[in-house]
């Protein structure tokens, strides 16, 4: 009975380079390299530790800092014996406008059942029924109630309890708790080898070296503003495998969620609409009657904000730009067992008491359904490199994510990353990355620390017009004019950005420095998006061109590839895998 | 919008300086946060500013900090309001209204600092996380589905899950400014996470680890700091009563006398209706209604050992009424008052419910759903 004990960077793990010129130099190295530790992560290091491998995990924050806490409302899986996975694979791929791949999402589907009974098993307190067993919720595009659900912190209480078992496995898994990660390191064979880092606490640079490397980083909706996504979320797994010609997929593909908070763009979980929860205009109607009359407001994401963005267009929403979600018709009761987070976010950050009163809300940035493309193992276009999260395309989200999708996601190719991403590392010699890598990082670095104050833009304001103008040109409604608009501020920007200043130039946590890099991260994300927004000429999913109001299979049931050449992303084409449901005309 | 001063106690740790003072004027709505002051802060003056955030919605638990001296979340403290405690608190403190000050904001307390607001949590929280044991323990192989447990005792423990690992009720624990051993009320509320979960093998086990270590459950003191400072209702101090009262269920040896100390308060009311106080510590020290006393020695020196503590109690005249520790000379409840006490112990025993916001919510909206309950049936 004793927890662990002593310093986990003492236990670093080296291997002497003879690379560079400084040849005796040390470099931590792994197996398996994992960036990101949220859900996607933290899954993947412990499945690549299950292999025997040796397994490191590097974060820009504390794991438990991560986006995944924000995922409220549960996570799906077709367990129930009335359920079915192909029932759970149709409506994600129905929901996904059939640009999902479906083998990919008959591979989730199938799992599913069984990557929750693991979850439950290593701890997490699921909500029960009356007879002790699991219970289910109601969750938006699905047609049985298959969300599984810790109160409204899903996420939260997932993501705590995987890294309970981080902590258990802490000789396997050494843990790189806030270093920062800069560039992915290549090898002759254009083979991936490595990562450089920042170490955040004191500014040291490091080279790390290892047989596989995963991305699981997040998304990157910290592009947009406001967004329900953390401050941390600004795309840097995407930007990372971009830069070293791993191919992206989907960019153009960004989820809108209809319920967030005005303003600050705080998310209010779909559970409350599966717990029964209205959506109102102002004048007290209950407006997705005429968007989707069977399932109302629990069809898609991407059906009911553009709903909600129409109603507020049409002048039928309130002054501030809003709708009403109606809370006060859920028993107050079950408010209180699974909607409690919700009861808080009203009362703290709108003043609003969600038992007694409706809240004011609106579709606000929330998801990444593209991402560096990936096959059903997590790999990239790149030996080495592989991806898993909201970072990856494998596509199963497709057009559009089902709530409760994502964690499940996360954990599927999280999983199966992990454990591919040691099958690989069993296999091979490795090679080791050059250093070359790590000056030109450090000399990045000095290049922004050389700006001096006053010589050109605040990175901080370059951040408010990017995400301003993705909000306005590149969101629920997109029309080629405004898509242009929004290209040509991006490029503006990014050259703004060459010259952009920062106030801090010292080495102990300097979070000034790790925001310019961020900036460039973000910046290739909104370039790569804004390309594949106007390369889409129809209507699918998340993208709704008014210049193209309808879906065109003949033309686009294709998924939209980018690569980084000279002179910007380059555009080709993959087919979507369609196993056993061609796509129909999809209505709710 | 309205203007706000926010004076920050920042560090800057290559300057070769202490610590200082530094004063900022930030334009923001009233109910935007503390955490947003700061952020205007770094985006337009000063992006030497640390400060760890990231969701702004108190769910990522970055932004610990002791605003006004109260340790919480900087996202969850909206400044209007941090704005009326800090003039609240002027006024207190100088008897006056002075107009409005600036809104103090400190790092947290109880951890060292690495620079401006940014603290050190590994060396101190996550240290004393993994301090107890923090991984489920079950037994043997897992059932082919999952286990099968009472629906209730997963949202019991659903509330330490909702523990976001922030650090504010370290920040603001009493017991760990006098004992920084003191295991404290993050960790031991994880504990509870994996006491009140029957899946886990070896609560007793745990149990007796926290009871046993000098720096356990009993070096808190019971002083509320961390039920006030916790942003997620976790109520951690209550936590640490269930463990506790679990470790008292399992005859675990309390090295304070917490456990009798507290049960003697319990048996003596329910016999006499109001505390006999010649009877509180031999019945803390030696349980056991008097003239059937059996002390052990370990209870005969604690006994002797609180000699000079109530000596002083008399001398300095907290203890006023020197006929109170004479047994006997206490007066009984009029009439069938004391039936009326043991009344309310049965219906306290009869309704043995636990206190859980996932069961039940805030007191006053419990008493709402009861009501409404009442009027649907």
């Amino acid at each position: 009975m004793v927890g662990e004990r002593g310093d986990p960077a003492s236990r670093i793990p080296t291997a002497k380079s003879d690379f560079g010129s400084i040849a005796s130099a040390l470099v931590p190295t792994h197996d398996v390299l994992v960036i990101g530790a949220g859900l996607a992560g933290q899954r993947a290091a412990l499945a690549a530790a299950e292999e025997g491998v040796s397994v490191g995990i590097i974060s820009k924050v504390h794991p438990v800092r991560s986006h995944s806490n924000a995922a409220q409302g549960g996570i799906n899986a077709a367990l129930n014996p009335g359920d079915s996975w192909e029932s759970h694979a149709f409506d994600t791929i129905k929901g996904s406008d059939y640009l999902g791949d479906q083998d990919a999402i008959e591979i989730m589907t199938r799992e599913a059942p069984e990557e929750i009974l693991h979850l439950e098993h290593l701890g997490v307190t699921f909500h029960r029924n009356e007879e002790g067993k699991l219970g289910t919720r109601a969750f938006g595009g699905a047609s049985a109630a298959r969300t599984y659900y810790v109160a409204d912190i899903t996420g939260q209480a997932i993501m705590h309890v995987l890294y309970e078992q981080l902590m258990k496995y802490s000789e396997q898994i050494a843990r790189y708790e806030e270093w920062f990660c800069t560039a992915l390191a290549m090898d002759e064979n254009n083979e991936c080898c490595g990562v450089v880092t920042r170490n955040v606490a004191d500014g040291s640079m490091e080279l790390f070296q290892a047989k596989s490397v995963i991305l699981a980083c997040g998304g990157n909706g910290q592009v947009w503003k406001p967004t329900t996504n953390a401050l941390i979320c600004t795309g840097d797994g995407i930007a990372m495998a971009y830069r070293v010609g791993a191919k992206l997929m989907d960019m153009e593909m960004i989820q809108y969620h209809p319920t967030t908070l005005a303003g600050k763009g705080f998310l209010i979980t779909e559970g409350a609409r599966g717990e029964g929860a209205h959506l109102l205009n102002a004048k007290g109607e209950r407006f997705m009657e005429r968007y989707a009359p069977n399932k109302m407001e629990l069809a898609s994401r991407d059906v009911v904000s553009r709903a909600e963005q129409t109603e507020i267009d049409e002048g039928r929403g309130f002054p501030d730009g809003t709708v009403a979600l109606d809370i006060t018709v859920v028993p107050k009761k079950r408010v209180h067992e699974a909607l409690r987070e919700i009861v808080l976010v009203g009362r703290d950050f709108a003043g609003v008491d969600i038992t007694r009163e409706p809240i004011h809300i609106k579709p606000g940035n929330h998801y990444t359904m593209g991402g560096v493309k990936t096959d059903v193992d997590g790999r990239t276009d790149i030996p080495g490199l592989y991806s898993a999260g909201e970072t990856a395309c494998v596509s199963v989200h497709g057009g559009n994510r089902l709530g409760a999708n994502s964690l499940l996601d996360t954990l599927i190719f999280g999983r199966r990353s992990g454990a591919d991403a040691a099958a690989r590392a069993k296999r091979i010699a490795g090679s080791r990355p050059s250093r070359k890598v790590l000056e030109d990082e450090e000399a990045m670095i000095a290049d922004v620390n050389s700006r001096a104050k006053g010589s050109g833009r605040r990175v901080s304001e370059i951040k408010l017009e990017l995400g301003q103008t993705m909000d306005a040109k590149v969101a629920v409604f997109r029309d080629e004019a405004g898509i242009k608009e929004a290209i040509e501020i991006v490029a503006r920007l990014k050259e703004e950005a060459k010259t952009a200043y920062i106030d801090d130039h010292g080495s102990v946590f300097n979070q000034d420095l790790l925001g310019a890099i961020e900036l460039g991260y973000m910046l290739d994300n909104a370039e790569c998006t804004c390309l594949a927004a106007l390369e889409r000429k129809e209507s699918r999913g998340a993208q709704y061109r008014t210049d193209f109001p309808e879906r065109n299979d003949d033309e686009w049931l294709k998924h939209i590839d980018l690569e980084k050449t000279d002179d910007g992303p380059e555009i080709s084409y993959s087919e979507v895998t369609i196993t056993q449901w061609e796509p129909e005309a999809r209505t709710y | 919008m309205a203007d706000y001063t926010i004076k920050v106690r920042r560090f800057q740790p290559e300057s070769g300086e202490g610590p200082y003072w530094e004063q900022f004027d930030v334009d923001l709505e009233p109910s935007l946060s503390v955490l947003d002051a700061l952020l205007q802060t770094k985006d337009r003056e000063d992006g030497s500013l640390a400060v760890r955030c990231s969701c702004r919605a108190a769910i990522c638990g970055s932004c610990g900090m002791k605003i006004n001296g109260q340790s919480g979340l900087g996202c969850k403290t909206q400044i209007g309001e941090a704005q009326e405690l800090a003039d609240k608190k002027a006024s207190a403190a100088t008897g006056a209204s002075n107009g409005s000050v600036p809104i103090v904001i400190e790092p947290m307390g109880n951890m060292p600092v690495i620079k401006d607001l940014v603290t050190d949590m590994e060396s101190t929280h996550w240290t004393k996380i993994r301090r107890v044991t923090p991984w489920l323990l079950p037994h043997g192989e897992a059932p082919e589905r999952e286990y099968v447990v009472e629906p209730e005792s997963m949202l019991d423990i659903t509330q330490s899950m909702a523990c976001i690992q922030c650090g504010a009720c370290v920040s603001s624990c009493l017991s760990m400014e006098a004992d920084p051993d003191f295991i404290g009320p993050a960790a031991l509320a994880k504990a509870y996470r994996f006491v009140g979960d029957p899946r886990d093998a070896e609560t007793v086990e745990r149990l007796h680890d926290l009871a046993e270590d000098p720096h356990g459950i009993y070096d808190c003191t019971h002083c509320f700091s961390c039920i006030d400072a916790c942003p997620k209702d976790v109520a951690p101090m209550d936590q640490i009563m269930r463990l506790r009262r679990k470790a008292g269920e399992e005859g675990i040896e309390d090295p304070n006398s917490g456990h009798d100390h507290e049960m003697a308060f319990v048996k003596i009311i329910e016999k006499k209706g109001t505390l006999d106080e010649s009877l509180l510590l031999q019945e803390s020290f030696a349980p056991g209604v008097k003239g059937k006393l059996k002390p052990s020695k370990r209870a005969i020196r604690e006994m002797l050992g609180s000699i000079p503590t109530a000596i002083r109690g008399i001398r300095t005249g907290k203890m006023r009424s020197l006929p109170k520790l004479i047994p006997g000379v206490h007066h009984k409840l009029p009439d069938g008052a004391q039936d009326e006490v043991q009344a309310i112990y049965r219906h306290a025993e009869e309704h043995n419910e636990e206190f859980n916001l996932y069961i039940k919510g805030d007191e006053g909206e419990l008493a709402e759903i009861e009501a409404e309950e009442a009027a649907n049936d």
